[in-house]
């Protein structure tokens, strides 16, 4: 037998050059812009927040308004941890995760059955009940203004956040590296197989002996606990949060991000938040109350003009020179 | 090997299945013909678990299949194809197959684990690629495939559970003359320890394929037997070969 033939399956999840050089930008940036660590940072936080979507989105296929009630729970105990006394940032990392993804196996039940309009309404619906629960616990969660006196301890004991954004970039960098790693092992996996084939194909994937619902019920889980760390690291970046962690707008912004980047390569959700996150600063400068405008035309523009976002056509288009240099003589 | 008891199925005051008894011996190749609406998708839908029947019994090796889960009985070895291909497109075919394979394994309970360490799986798949005829098409994406391969992938699909039991639906439904030949070639070659129920319309092919007919009408049984018997069976000639035989006459 050729084993040839076997490389492009066995090697799927190789390492593509334009991964490596995404990270490495992701480095040279801290150098490149030292005056943007924050807003680096940022674009970090967001990213790995779509990367969550992502997997949704691209992978398991699922439509969801509401996935700022993860980030918002991971914030929120973030935030207590800091505020009530355990101040070591990686295990508060890890803890609110932890505490996002088991709200997401809870609620992945109500998710995994139905179809996609009853999903979209459930997300929505469930992301409306945690945030107006959330605005009348003021006293827990500080309401509208916003939880007060959180402190986190420096990393590791040695490297204290700092107002130039130089711990925060590089700690944002390394969690998100960290979870991109692990969620591309996942959605690379034979399970991730299983996922990918639930989505292309519900009825075939259970005649062949798949379990759809738990399939997507791991993936919403882990998806959870995504969302939930990239909420607990905006928290200990920042150092305030509000009930914005948890408000529609925030799941509505995400959507749109993973979609503008591209659903499905992993790596739309930086871009597309990328791009979100310099546009509003930049465009907030000149007219803050025209973002909401120019975002809505972008994404109309996309989804007519580059379906796949911009990450799916810049796929597009380097298999189609990739092809035409093949194709010589 | 498979079996149904007084299986019926009401949908309001229709009767789709009607006290349904019929036993699939080990290794039969038993084809069930009818005409449209005789019930043929509801039983496949039954069998499978995709419907649950009003009353009545299906049972496995003597084992009752009733409340398991379509995927829990693909485990038991019960597998189908689809009338209208049901293919994962945007995979490969040498994806797909190592897919259902891995399945059938259990190795897809794993979370992170490497497909690198699925080489076997990935040579068993090619393996049964090759013996359909598709090995050349392994790695290009299904939605590419000409008609004719992705109705042989349909199958390929089902007998890489290696089915105890595979339904097939009308295996052939819209391929070519010449392809159709080679997609009952397949079926010829499968192991003979399988038991096939073929669900198909056409006639030649049944006749070709089957050792049993059984022909189904308005959701109940009217004939069992050999394909001599039922053709030679007037009730069936009545309600089913007559009207081919005057359908094929009129077309042509």
């Amino acid at each position: 037998m050729n084993e040839d033939i076997l490389k492009p399956f066995l090697e799927r999840a190789r390492w593509q050059p334009m991964e490596v050089a995404f990270w490495l930008f992701v480095i040279a940036a801290f150098f490149l812009f030292p005056d943007y660590r924050v807003l680096g940072a940022q674009v970090l936080v967001i990213g790995t927040f779509a990367l969550s979507l992502d997997l949704l989105l691209g992978y398991a296929g699922i439509v969801t308004l509401g996935q700022a009630a993860f980030f918002g729970t991971g914030a929120f105990v973030a935030g207590w941890l800091g505020k009530y006394g355990w101040h070591e940032p990686l295990s508060g990392l890890l803890i609110s995760g932890l505490v996002a993804a088991a709200a997401g196996a809870v609620s992945a039940q109500l998710i995994v059955r139905g179809n996609d309009l009853s999903r979209l309404m459930v997300t929505l619906g469930l992301g409306l009940v945690l945030y107006e629960a959330a605005n009348k616990a003021t006293a827990l969660t500080g309401g509208i203004d916003g939880l007060q006196g959180i402190e986190f301890a420096p990393l590791f004991g040695v490297f204290a956040f700092d107002m130039y954004g130089n711990v925060a970039y590089v700690y944002a960098a390394v969690i998100a590296f960290v979870l991109l790693w692990i969620t591309r092992r996942l959605v690379n996996s034979p399970y991730g197989m299983t996922l990918q084939a639930t989505r292309m194909n519900a009825k075939r994937a259970v005649a062949v002996g798949i379990n759809d619902r738990r399939t997507l019920a791991i993936a919403y889980t882990f998806a959870a606990l995504v969302a939930g760390m990239s909420g607990a690291l905006l928290t200990q970046l920042t150092q305030f949060l509000t009930i914005d962690a948890l408000s529609f707008g925030r799941s509505a912004d995400i959507l749109i991000i993973a979609a503008l980047g591209g659903a499905g390569y992993l790596y739309g959700g930086f871009i597309g938040a990328a791009v979100f996150v310099i546009g509003r600063d930049m465009l907030s400068g000149i007219s803050p109350a025209y973002w909401h405008f120019w975002l809505g035309l972008i994404l109309v523009l996309t989804i007519f003009f580059a379906r796949g976002g911009i990450v799916g056509s810049g796929v597009k288009l380097w298999r189609r020179i990739a092809g035409m240099r093949s194709a010589r003589p | 090997m498979m079996e149904t008891r007084h299986l019926h199925k009401k949908f309001g005051g229709f009767i789709a299945t009607n006290d349904l008894s019929f036993k699939l011996e080990p290794g039969a190749r038993h084809a069930l013909i009818g005409p449209n609406g005789a019930g043929k998708t509801t039983l496949i839908n039954l069998l499978t678990g995709l419907l649950l029947p009003t009353s009545g019994e299906i049972l496995l090796d003597g084992v009752p299949l009733n409340g398991l889960s379509p995927e829990k009985r693909v485990n038991l070895g019960l597998v189908r194809t689809f009338q209208i291909n049901t293919l994962f497109l945007d995979m490969t075919p040498l994806e797909a197959v190592s897919l259902v394979i891995m399945t059938r394994e259990g190795s897809t309970r794993s979370l992170f684990g490497s497909l690198r360490s699925q080489a076997p799986a990935a040579r068993e798949a090619l393996r049964l690629l090759e013996q359909m005829g598709l090995a050349e098409h392994a790695n290009r994406p299904t939605r590419q495939l000409p008609y004719g391969r992705q109705r042989l992938l349909e199958i390929a699909l089902a007998l890489a559970r290696k089915p105890k039991v595979l339904l097939l639906d009308e295996p052939a439904a819209g391929v070519p003359a010449a392809d159709s030949r080679q997609v009952f070639r397949v079926l010829d070659d499968l192991p003979k320890d399988v038991s096939i129920l073929l669900i198909e319309h056409d006639m030649s092919l049944v006749f070709r394929f089957a050792a049993r007919i059984s022909v189904l009408v308005g959701g109940a049984l009217v004939a069992s037997g050999t394909p001599d018997d039922i053709a030679d069976n007037p009730r069936v000639r009545e309600v089913y070969l007559g009207q081919t035989r005057l359908k094929r006459e009129t077309a042509a």
